[in-house]
């Protein structure tokens, strides 16, 4: 297995299991199971047992796998700078393994079995893909400046198509200059990659590259972060390069446009920092930025934020396989209570995924009436002054 | 087996019981070289009552029953040497109060080292707790239980010496409180009652399930600096020690000796941590400890290393996160220690056995210590990392750690956190009277020998 060689190096100290500051546990699968093999320590040492033959493989081990947020937090905080970059590659690697030896647990087969062959995991014909947009009066991409890609979530999930819609609408009011695929959009295939399946991530590139091509795409804004960080660092670059930015990146760029936006008075907001747009690719600021831009909000930061943020245990294909989902340990769970704590009214978010997580577990923990789950669009849309683009 | 797996079940939920061998397997060993002994069971409890139904249930079926904190001592004492019930206490972890006036906290014994390091920053930053090295997984209960020693330990001695009192589970099920909260609601301390904390501290579990506790917390001052007085000359440093520690401005000395990087080598560094409420009190402290040093300085013997900022970030830093990263040295993820608690007069035999064990069992090594109290003793450490790859690299630290048991003990110390194989060698050394007492306090507690049995073996 690639990446075999570091596995006996990991110390299990347990850094890997917090932010810098301590204040919880931010591994979201140890944070629900809290058995040792779910921590990522736990998971190098039961994999090296593994392939070492101390250790079969059993439906256990596949859940220990595969509950893997693959959020990034142990890679941030391991004290092994020599080998941490690879510590998510080996949990990848092994989930290959067991891909390819057919010991997945059923969820995830039946993700990448709906992949497969609808090329969605709604098992929805292509047909679906676009009427998210209904309505909307979206251009087809026909050489504008920007495809925009909604996703398997924001084209096909309920919650998901709301918050396409709802930045779609705005970059539009906003005049920028973009187009969608419609039917002819494709899966990105972070999921498929981050659950082992390369096979299936690599045609999904292909097909992807293959239409981007032909259309003459040279700039992407990807509603997912999870797309985004497929298109930025999985897809090859040699191949066709084109641009590709996350939709906050576009709405902070015209967050000139926005600053005549006003709030209530005193409206408390917190931000839940995506994984794959903060911890794997850095961004922390633009929806900051966006959010900034609305007068009189009051932004109330949680106490794990930016490269500490706390999963929503949607990572990874947990979304679709729901293997971090149900309980109040669910890292959902303990994130919308942590926001609620702030005194916060509402909760940004900027990611279809978090978006339904969270609401979800805002439901199930009785904090509707407390505290609000909103997409950052969603919020400007609502904020929006008369006149404002 | 599989009855016992539906009890327990029905005591913590299914969730939090598992004979999987994935559990039986991680929990049959900790990150050091001790040879793994699986339990039958995990269990997570999440409150005291859980606990009391657990030993309960262990007490009528005769299981042996062995508590787990971090599961960092390096030294496998919460290995189930004859199977059983690992009791992961990490659930139960909530703070339960802190009073700043009388500056205690409240805390279940699964509370992190980290979390409430970081709750106190949070409510209460004008407090601090004295934080070990071990990594922030470390639990509260469980270095306070070991005789743990950590950040403030030269101001106010081992981490068992900072605990007001506790709720304790004995081995026959009843929920006992020790200290004031026996008597008063409130926890402030163990006086003026019979002290019976003695009876659960440095056991290793074999007398008792800890599920709450109250430690003393001390002033977080905003100004901290250190200061490393450098010698060649092992011979001195009992001295350094006892004149730094004599100036009592120090909340923390600890020296650390290693052979790499090149520039280290046998150079005796003394780190000296002092904090202060203004700049100007940090200055005086400051001068206190530099002239209580005057003479060594002025003999040309020793003196301060100037230190670039981020050495200094990285020895204000609580825990120092680099400790850790002594485990790759070898790129094999694993060191052991020995932690000798002895004399400061013992620290130039201690530094030259280390070195010897070392270079007799073809490894590297660090070594240090910390002082404990004003010098009343310290815990002298010895390092030795080991590729855990590598089967021959780890019986390689495993002989070095052995030596090194013997060492301490043939040199007046006593190995702290011992091993099984370590704790024969001391009770091998022991007073027989003190022998019998040890025995008669566990038949007396614990009459089924459930309680971690393997260790502390003198029946």
């Amino acid at each position: 297995m690639e990446f075999a060689d570091i596995l006996h190096r990991c110390f299990r100290c347990g850094y890997c299991k917090f932010p810098n500051n301590y204040q919880d546990f931010n591994c979201p699968s140890y944070s629900k199971f809290r058995f040792e093999t779910y921590s990522p320590g736990g998971r190098m040492w039961v994999l090296r047992a593994w392939l070492n033959g101390e250790l079969k493989t059993t439906p256990r081990l596949a859940e220990i796998l595969f509950s893997c947020a693959t959020c990034g937090n142990c890679v941030e905080h391991c004290v092994f700078p020599k080998f941490k970059d690879d510590i998510l590659h080996a949990f990848l690697a092994a989930r290959e393994e067991m891909v390819n030896q057919g010991t997945v647990p059923p969820a995830v087969r039946d993700y990448l079995k709906a992949l497969q062959v609808h090329g969605n995991p709604y098992r929805l014909p292509a047909g679906e893909r676009g009427k998210w947009q209904d309505g909307l009066g979206l251009e087809l991409y026909s050489g504008q400046e920007y495809l925009f890609h909604a996703g398997c979530v924001g084209s096909l999930d309920e919650r998901g198509m709301k918050m396409a819609r709802s930045v779609a609408g705005l970059l539009k009011k906003l005049e920028v200059s973009f187009g969608i695929l419609g039917t002819k959009e494709n899966c990105d295939g972070n999921e498929a990659l981050f659950l082992g399946e390369k096979g299936v991530f690599n045609s999904l590139v292909e097909r992807n590259i293959q239409e981007f091509q032909s259309r003459g795409v040279k700039k992407v804004i990807a509603l997912s972060p999870h797309a985004y960080h497929a298109f930025k660092n999985d897809y090859p670059k040699n191949s066709y390069p084109f641009e590709v930015f996350h939709y906050t990146q576009i709405l902070a760029m015209q967050s000139k446009k926005l600053m005549g936006l006003c709030s209530q008075p005193g409206l408390r907001i917190t931000y839940h920092d995506p994984c794959y747009l903060g911890r794997h690719n850095k961004e922390y600021q633009a929806p900051r930025k966006i959010l900034k831009s609305i007068s009189g909000l009051q932004l109330l930061e949680m106490g794990r934020v930016k490269e500490n943020a706390f999963c929503c245990g949607g990572g990874g294909g947990n979304f679709f396989t729901d293997l971090l989902g149900s309980g109040p340990e669910s890292p959902a769970r303990g994130r919308i209570r942590e926001a609620a704590e702030t005194g916060a009214s509402i909760l940004a978010v900027a990611c279809p995924n978090c978006a339904k997580m969270l609401e979800d577990a805002a439901k199930a923990e009785n904090l509707e009436g407390k505290i609000a789950v909103k997409e950052i669009s969603e919020l400007i849309q609502e904020h929006r002054a008369e006149g404002i683009a | 087996m599989e009855n016992l797996f539906k009890e327990l079940a029905q005591i913590v939920g299914p969730s939090y019981v598992s004979n999987q061998p994935e559990e039986r397997f991680i929990y049959s060993r900790d990150p050091g070289t001790m040879e793994p002994r699986e339990p039958d069971f995990v269990v997570l409890p999440a409150t005291t009552d859980e606990v009391r139904k657990i030993v309960l249930l262990a007490n009528r079926r005769k299981i042996p029953l062995v508590p787990m904190g971090g599961g960092l001592v390096l030294s496998g004492l919460s290995r189930a040497l004859k199977g059983g019930i690992v009791l992961d206490m990490k659930r139960m972890n909530r703070i339960l109060e802190v009073n700043e006036k009388s500056r205690y906290a409240l805390v279940e014994a699964g509370t992190s080292q980290g979390m409430l390091q970081a709750y106190l920053k949070k409510n209460h930053p004008t407090l601090k707790h004295s934080v070990p090295d071990s990594p922030p997984m470390a639990t509260i209960g469980g270095n306070v239980l070991i005789h743990g020693s950590g950040h403030l330990s030269h101001a106010a001695g081992f981490h068992s010496d900072m605990l007001n009192g506790m709720e304790v589970i004995l081995p026959t099920g009843e929920v006992v409180k020790i200290g004031s909260c026996s008597t008063s609601p409130y926890w402030f301390g163990r006086a003026p009652l019979p002290d019976l904390a003695g009876l659960f501290l440095g056991w290793f579990g074999t007398t008792g399930v800890v599920t709450k506790l109250a430690i003393k917390l001390y002033p977080n001052r905003p100004y901290q600096d250190v200061g490393v007085f450098v010698t060649e000359d092992p011979e001195l440093v009992p001295e350094v020690l006892y004149q730094a520690a004599g100036v009592q401005v120090a909340e923390d000395i600890t020296a650390w000796m290693t052979p790499k990087p090149d520039w280290a080598k046998g150079f005796q560094h003394i780190n000296i941590n002092y904090a202060a409420d203004a700049p100007e009190e940090l200055i005086w402290k400051r001068n206190l400890i530099r002239a209580s040093l005057k003479g060594l300085i002025s003999r040309k013997v020793g003196g301060f290393l100037p230190l670039p900022p981020p050495m200094k970030k990285n020895f204000l830093e609580a825990p120092q996160t680099t400790l850790a990263q002594f485990a790759d040295v070898r790129k094999g993820g694993g060191f052991e220690y020995v932690g000798g608690i002895m004399p400061i007069d013992l620290f130039p035999r201690a530094y030259r056995a280390g070195i010897d064990i070392a270079a007799r069992q073809g490894t590297t090594y660090s070594t240090g210590a910390r002082i404990i109290g004003l010098g009343h003793c310290m815990m002298f450490f010895f390092a030795y990392p080991f590729n855990r790859a590598d089967e021959s690299d780890v019986d390689r630290a495993r002989r070095a750690l052995e030596e090194t048991n013997r060492e301490v003990l043939e040199m007046g110390g006593i190995p702290w956190k011992a091993e099984a194989p370590a704790q024969k060698q001391i009770i091998g050394r022991m007073d027989p009277h003190t022998l019998a007492l040890i025995n008669r306090v566990q038949s007396m507690l614990d009459p089924q020998g459930i309680m971690n049995p393997g260790n502390w073996e003198v029946r």
